[in-house]
């Protein structure tokens, strides 16, 4: 017999959905976020409105800025915190898509990614150790529709046709400033009657057991698509401050109803619904997902693809190839720490081998320069050597002819001394 | 068309006895050459003359709501039995409708040939070949009729005189597309580009984009009309630089009247006002269309006669060792 206990007052179940919430505002939320769309189209704005943030900036100018020559796939995190709730949200954007002249395929680098962040996930779940699982799935797409007018484009019915199934999309019709109401409406009904023909499956709100909310969604179901407008500029109007475009016949404002729906996607996005978005990417785009890959390896079991067979072993098996897989992990990196000691080893023996080239030179030159100046020293020499020579030769042809003339004197003299001594021998002369 | 000039002072002739002595006239004598102008202005008149306008860019850009607001009429291929919402072609079509408008006695045979389905694939690889195509043939078919041996007096002019390029107002730059597509054909064709959807952005972004758009024009080769290289003389080089600086001209196109401050205007009626067409302040339809219709339509004429359609006939008449003229009773030539 189950005894029923009296509570004493209500304080026991009715308590439960404030445990939930305390502990998962503890935890943080997570929310992955898609923009796609051509250039130009506004999407940077549009995020920075939504969330009040700089996530592009002018120091960091978003992709859109960058000229992109193939479809690129880029995340940046931003955490936002209010009322004590944290919220880690990531945006996914695709700068190039739509750019090019010829545009096949270039919904592929945005399909693999959707792909790979679902796979990162069924491998997280597949561990054994569970404990940080991280969600980087895409919960939402935001596909920006340019506003032509007319209907979508070739582009837009492939695009979205190929990812309905994958992630949940909804269309936005860009920068909607550009279209009258007139024009608006016209365009709504053509896209959403394109997207019931070519049996586009775009989210889909949930009716709830509330009259009240029911009610609203269906507001906001007549007004799909959604034509936003984004700005972060705030402009005075009539003593308010809001945020808008100014333009020369007056001042669109972003967040009242009757210009565009901005606060209709916003409500919807980040406070009704962002759950729920969540739900039904792990529902059912992640259930697909994971049977299809599963259901692939299960009827061609020797598929060997990385984790798939995971499920089908016990955990200590799980645990022996996890193991395995750590110890590799361990040699791989000593393997790598090797290779780089190798590299440094090599790059310092190069340094090295390089030095001593230089000094050998350097040594050459010297050797060349003493050598030069050796030989230079050896010519002076020389030509000293001669100037000598020919000095020498000079002086030698002075003193003979000195000795010439001296010669010529005395023999001039003994004449004159033997004509004297000839004619008059005194004793007086012979001292001479 | 401009102004004939009233006969004011020539330059007095002596003519001898002719001298008149009628009231306020200074002249000796008046041979009356002044009135030549005149006699061309009937002859056009009564002639009559064309003019053969292009317009490209991709689907929703506006183009036939801004040709029914350029000629204040219905001539676009929209209005001319085509429904609205027709599905995007698979490939580039080229489709030309033509009406004749009259003002003030003088008659217009206008030509607008639209370009449907240019752009708007997922691969739009050579998609101008088939305008490039388009126009060579316009100047075969006039070379081939100047060419024959009994030519017609007037020899009807279908060449393209001018081509208006709408630029997507993306406010970045421009797109590898429009770039590829300027570049190939600016030298068989006038081109004029102008930003589509102008009241998309506000003032200084537009001013930022237009800046843009120039520096890549120039980097890219690109000249448009009015080119540099055929100005004639310092007072054209002045006002054609003049106008060079403001190009290419952000337009808004409409076709519906509204009332603003008492007057009737061309509009597009929004949540938070009204974006008057004329309005310069607002737009720069006014000046695109006194440029293209008031001033310069003769000159866009001109340019392609002399200098698109002679490139066009020299690189024809120096392949294959010429043309042969071909008489009216089929009967061949030697070359020319």
């Amino acid at each position: 017999m189950v005894q029923r206990q009296e509570l004493g007052g209500l304080r026991g179940l009715a308590n439960l959905p404030n445990q939930v919430y305390r502990k998962s505002v503890k935890r943080g939320f997570e929310f992955t976020l898609m923009v796609v769309g051509e250039s130009g189209l506004g999407k940077s704005t549009l995020i920075n409105s939504l969330f009040l943030t700089d996530l592009y900036s002018k120091d960091y100018p978003g992709p859109s800025q960058r000229i992109k020559k193939t479809v690129q796939v880029e995340q940046s995190k931003v955490l936002i915190k209010e009322g004590g709730v944290q919220l880690t949200l990531t945006i996914v954007d695709t700068p190039g898509f739509g750019d090019a002249v010829d545009n096949s395929n270039c919904w592929q680098p945005v399909i693999n990614y959707i792909d790979s962040k679902c796979e990162d996930f069924l491998n997280a779940e597949s561990r054994v150790n569970r404990r940080s699982m991280p969600d980087n799935r895409v919960h939402c797409c935001l596909y920006f529709i340019a506003p032509s007018g007319h209907g979508l484009k070739p582009l837009d019915i492939e695009f979205m046709k190929r990812l309905h199934d994958k992630v949940n999309v909804i269309p936005l019709i860009a920068k909607a400033d550009t279209l009258t109401p007139e024009e608006c409406q016209l365009f709504k009904k053509q896209i959403m009657k394109e997207i019931q023909e070519h049996k586009i499956k775009i989210y889909e709100f949930p009716d709830t057991e509330d009259d009240e909310d029911n009610k609203l969604i269906r507001k906001i179901k007549e007004k799909m698509p959604l034509a936003v407008v984004g700005s972060n500029v705030v402009i005075e109007v009539n003593g308010k401050k809001v945020r808008g475009r100014q333009y020369p016949w007056g001042v669109a404002e972003v967040e009242n109803g009757e210009h565009c729906d901005f606060t209709v996607l916003r409500n919807m996005l980040i406070r009704t619904h962002m759950q729920n978005l969540k739900d039904v990417t792990n529902n059912v785009h992640y259930e697909n997902y994971r049977s299809k890959k599963l259901a692939a390896v299960t009827c061609n079991g020797v598929d060997n693809s990385k984790v798939k067979g995971q499920l089908t072993k016990s955990p200590l098996a799980q645990m022996e190839e996890e193991r395995r897989e750590h110890v590799m992990k361990m040699k791989k990196m000593e393997a790598e720490m090797e290779q780089v000691f190798e590299m440094k080893v090599k790059e310092k023996k190069q340094k090295l081998k390089d030095s001593e080239a230089e000094l050998e030179r350097r040594h050459e030159q010297m050797k060349r320069n003493l050598e030069a100046q050796y030989k230079e020293l050896e010519e002076k020499r020389r030509v000293f050597e001669e100037e000598k020579i020919n000095w020498e030769a000079q002086q030698k042809i002075l003193e003979q002819q000195k000795l010439d003339a001296s010669k010529s004197v005395s023999q001039w003299l003994q004449r004159v001394f033997t004509c004297k001594f000839k004619f008059n021998f005194s004793p007086l002369t012979c001292c001479i | 068309m401009t102004e004939p000039f009233p006969p004011t002072s020539a330059i007095p002739v002596p003519v001898g006895s002719h001298g008149s002595a009628s009231g306020g006239s200074t002249l000796l004598g008046y041979i009356g050459i002044d009135t030549i102008i005149e006699q061309m202005r009937k002859k056009t008149m009564k002639a009559g003359f064309d003019f053969n306008i292009m317009v490209v860019g991709h689907s929703g850009l506006g183009k036939s709501t801004l040709l029914n607001t350029l000629f204040k009429s219905q001539v676009s291929r929209r209005n001319a039995g085509w429904p609205r919402d027709e599905k995007i072609p698979k490939t580039v079509e080229i489709k030309s409708v033509s009406h004749v408008i009259e003002e003030g006695g003088v008659k217009m045979k206008l030509t607008v040939v639209d370009t449907p389905g240019f752009g708007d694939q997922i691969n739009n690889d050579n998609c101008w070949e088939p305008i490039s195509k388009y126009i060579n043939e316009q100047f075969e078919k006039f070379l081939k009729e100047e060419v024959n041996i009994t030519r017609k007096k007037r020899i009807p002019d279908t060449r393209v005189h001018c081509c208006i390029y709408f630029i997507p107002p993306t406010g970045h730059s421009l797109r590898q597309l429009d770039i590829e597509f300027m570049k190939r054909l600016s030298h068989s064709v006038n081109i004029i580009p102008v930003i589509a959807k102008a009241d998309t952005m506000t003032i200084e972004e537009r001013q930022e984009f237009k800046q843009r758009v120039r520096k890549e024009l120039e980097t890219s080769g690109v000249e448009f009309y009015p080119q540099k290289e055929f100005d004639d003389d310092m007072e054209d080089k002045s006002d054609n630089d003049k106008i060079r600086e403001t190009m290419p001209f952000a337009v808004v196109g409409s076709d519906k009247e509204y009332q603003v401050n008492g007057k009737r205007v061309l509009g597009r009626k929004t949540a938070w006002g009204i974006v008057e067409v004329e309005n310069s302040n607002h737009c720069e339809f006014a000046k695109l269309r006194d440029f293209l219709i008031r001033s310069h339509l003769q000159d866009l004429k001109e340019v392609t006669h002399n200098i698109h359609y002679e490139t066009y006939r020299a690189k024809r008449l120096n392949e294959n060792g010429g043309l042969h003229p071909i008489s009216s009773n089929g009967t061949q030539e030697s070359n020319l």
